[in-house]
């Protein structure tokens, strides 16, 4: 495969992954929870090679995930002590990400990351990252970690689709038939913080959000029913990634970028679509 | 370098002094917008402000290619205000919900942002360098002139403020009423948002996009915790955003290569830390410990009601504290400590092996049963006392409702039967009476 495909491949998956679970983020109410969830990934990912000095992906992503959760504790906890919800979460996230930052431009001569590469990627680097087992070249990494993560929110979401749910449309209810809200508020956040480091280092921790958020926004504005809302998320995304890649080619400039301002407008169309149809409807 | 001759070299240096002044009136302006934005639950719009406010520095370099704050700040806030209504537009007419409105337009304007830099970046030649110190911030590059662009900003921002005080207050905790009294809450509204919008892009420079937001919400918050006023808060939160503008700056300055926003943000989450812990109300020292006298006093209680229901009786002198936690649960080193509370005031003795009450104690205890009695009648007859209002955290129930009220209950103690039996001899010739 050419490093083209490689990059649009990578994009796409992460566009797919980051759209399936953000579509329940977005049921719950809780997109700038995703916000702050990929922007914890950074001090974790530096704690991470700090203990482990490596650069591998699985440190990492143990030590993102568990930030990830951290930030969706500390936000619950804040809001509980009586901090309302948005605050909590700006305070949140902000701090952990600001000392992130420090931590990473302390440490700068060892970690092989800087900033711009945590804001927006290097997704054109991945495609010489590759993965080799046995002196058998088996593609880029990232697809690989992306792909298995994105496989790993199919499985979980897939085995307790009726249970995530009720949960995002009635926690009273499924409490009072008996299932564990709780857990399956902080399973979905586990799987949100996974898909969120996966997918950091190819689009960088404000990307993703645009990824968890956009693609799944465009197909709850197109349809009422769920599994066509998860459908729909993940082909917008992978379009995304596809329109970003060329877009990206011709203005020679970041590609995790241009897929962003790819999502953007093709949401731009479903809504003045939407908009337009509502208009004539009415009239 | 020894951390005092930092400071001599930091306070010294002219250019630092400006630098430093900068980021301290940054502080104020952002405490100050803060604590309306945070009322408002307008936090995060700060941070998609903040963040939509990079496609603006950009555009303003590629329109007047120059590097002026002034210009940046101009275009920064247009796309920041556009920002903001793009926002109001996408929730007002679909279905999307806030929360991923604000997602939305954060992240796409920033990728925007984020093309457009690169862009530049990858074209231009060596002039376009230091616009990615927008990022993450980087108050050192501050010159003379963009000082006396941030201060003017900041002056006029807070000289509004304080002449709309009164509206912007109203704004926050009560819009329908404004809205009842004639005022002209939208416009008032749509103005708040603009010098939110200004509050962000006065701490481009030295805090960054990605930042900013965090100026936005933590004083205001770490203010809230000290105070239930809006002119007290407003105040300590100018102070906080002050304090954190001018430290992060200063500890900034230390290292070679350390972007200012983040450290910045992270003296303010300091500010915020101590202020949950050490507030005189609010705080959680205080919550902890207020927790564990009620607790102590509820313990104290129980031990009394025990002691005296069981002397009720009649049978012996003294009890055993087995014989108490029989009577009430509750934990046996909590009931210790709870009779050795009782006999230090004089309400409670040793006898033989076990404990009793005092002629005191047996007033106390007495007084408390028929206010606990009464509590529970009160609640029964409800209905009958009308919109008579009683808190229990708020002390006894003879102090809070009206006499004929307390006699009524009295009478009522009596017809159903729940007069303690046990009157203590001080009371006695009284028949009783409690009060």
């Amino acid at each position: 495969m050419s490093h083209g495909a490689w990059v649009v491949l990578t994009g796409m998956l992460v566009a797919a992954s980051c759209g399936f679970v953000g579509c329940w983020l977005i049921l719950r109410r809780m997109a700038m929870l995703g916000d702050a969830i990929s922007h914890a990934a950074l001090p974790g990912i530096v704690l991470a090679f700090l203990i482990s000095h490596s650069l591998d992906s699985l440190p990492m992503l143990v030590g993102a995930a568990s930030l990830g959760l951290l930030a969706t504790f500390l936000v619950q906890t804040l809001n509980q002590s009586g901090v309302q919800s948005d605050a909590a979460i700006g305070v949140t996230f902000t701090s952990l990400f600001a000392a992130g930052v420090v931590l990473l431009t302390v440490f700068a001569s060892n970690v092989h990351l800087d900033l711009q590469h945590v804001l927006y990627g290097e997704i054109a680097y991945v495609p010489w990252n590759v993965l080799t087992v046995g002196g058998v070249d088996l593609g880029p990494k990232a697809v690989w970690m992306v792909g298995g993560t994105f496989l790993l929110s199919l499985l979980v979401i897939g085995l307790f689709y009726k249970q995530f749910k009720i949960t995002s449309f009635d926690p009273g209810m499924a409490a009072a038939i008996g299932i564990p809200v709780l857990l399956f508020h902080y399973l979905l956040m586990m799987l949100v913080s996974l898909t969120t480091v996966a997918a950091f280092e190819s689009v960088g921790a404000i990307l993703v959000v645009a990824m968890l958020i956009v693609p799944g926004a465009t197909a709850y504005l197109l349809t009422d029913r769920l599994r066509v809302m998860l459908g729909l998320s993940m082909a917008v995304g992978a379009m995304s990634a596809v329109i970003g890649y060329f877009l990206a080619v011709w203005m020679n400039a970041s590609i995790a970028g241009a897929m962003t301002m790819a999502a953007g407008g093709l949401f731009l169309i479903a809504f003045l679509f939407k908009a337009l149809r509502k208009k004539t409807v009415d009239a | 370098m020894s951390v005092m001759e930092n400071l001599a070299a930091v306070f010294g240096d002219p250019n630092m002094q400006w630098v430093l002044l900068s980021c301290m009136l940054l502080g104020v302006a952002s405490g100050v917008l803060g604590c309306f934005a945070l009322l408002r639950k307008h936090s995060l719009l700060g941070d998609a402000v903040a963040h939509a406010a990079l496609p603006g520095i950009c555009l303003a370099f590629l329109v007047t290619g120059s590097k002026s704050l002034f210009w940046f700040m101009i275009f920064a806030a247009a796309v920041g205000w556009l920002a903001s209504i793009c926002i109001g537009a996408v929730t007002r007419y679909s279905k999307i919900k806030e929360d991923t409105a604000l997602g939305l337009v954060l992240s796409v304007f920033f990728g925007v942002g984020i093309v457009m830099l690169t862009g530049i970046q990858h074209s231009a030649g060596g002039n376009q360098s230091g616009l990615d110190s927008f990022l993450f911030g980087k108050a050192a590059s501050l010159v003379g002139s963009d000082v006396a662009v941030m201060t003017g900003a900041a002056g006029v921002l807070l000289v509004i403020c304080f002449l709309l005080f009164k509206e912007f207050k109203l704004l926050s905790f009560d819009p329908g009423f404004g809205r009842g009294l004639g005022m002209p809450m939208g416009w008032l509204n749509a103005l708040l948002m603009l010098l939110i919008v200004t509050a962000v892009v006065i701490g481009l420079q030295a805090v960054g996009v990605v930042l900013m937001a965090a100026m936005l919400i933590t004083p205001a918050l770490a203010a809230r915790y000290w105070t239930e006023r809006l002119d007290h808060m407003i105040l300590l939160a100018g102070l906080f955003g002050a304090v954190s503008g001018a430290l992060g700056t200063f500890l900034s300055s230390l290292a070679a290569n350390m972007p200012t926003g983040p450290v910045i943000v992270l003296s303010a989450t300091l500010l915020f830390l101590l202020s949950m812990t050490f507030a005189p109300q609010r705080g959680l020292l205080m919550k902890v410990w207020r927790l564990r006298r009620l607790r102590r006093q509820v313990a104290r209680e129980q031990a009394l009601l025990s002691l005296y229901e069981e002397m009720e009786k009649g049978s012996r002198e003294s009890f055993r504290e087995e014989e108490l936690l029989e009577r009430r649960k509750q934990g046996a080193r909590r009931l210790k400590r709870a009779l050795r509370d009782l006999a230090r005031s004089g309400a409670a003795e040793r006898r033989g092996e076990g404990w009793a009450l005092t002629a005191a104690g047996l007033e106390q205890a007495y007084r408390l049963l028929i206010d606990r009695r009464m509590q529970d009648l009160f609640a029964m007859y409800e209905g009958t006392f009308g919109a008579l209002i009683f808190d229990r955290d708020q002390g006894r129930l003879e102090d809070q409702l009206p006499p004929e009220t307390v006699r009524t209950l009295w009478n009522l103690l009596k017809v159903h039967g729940l007069m303690p039996k046990l009157v203590p001899a001080t009371l006695k010739g009284r028949g009783g009476e409690a009060s």
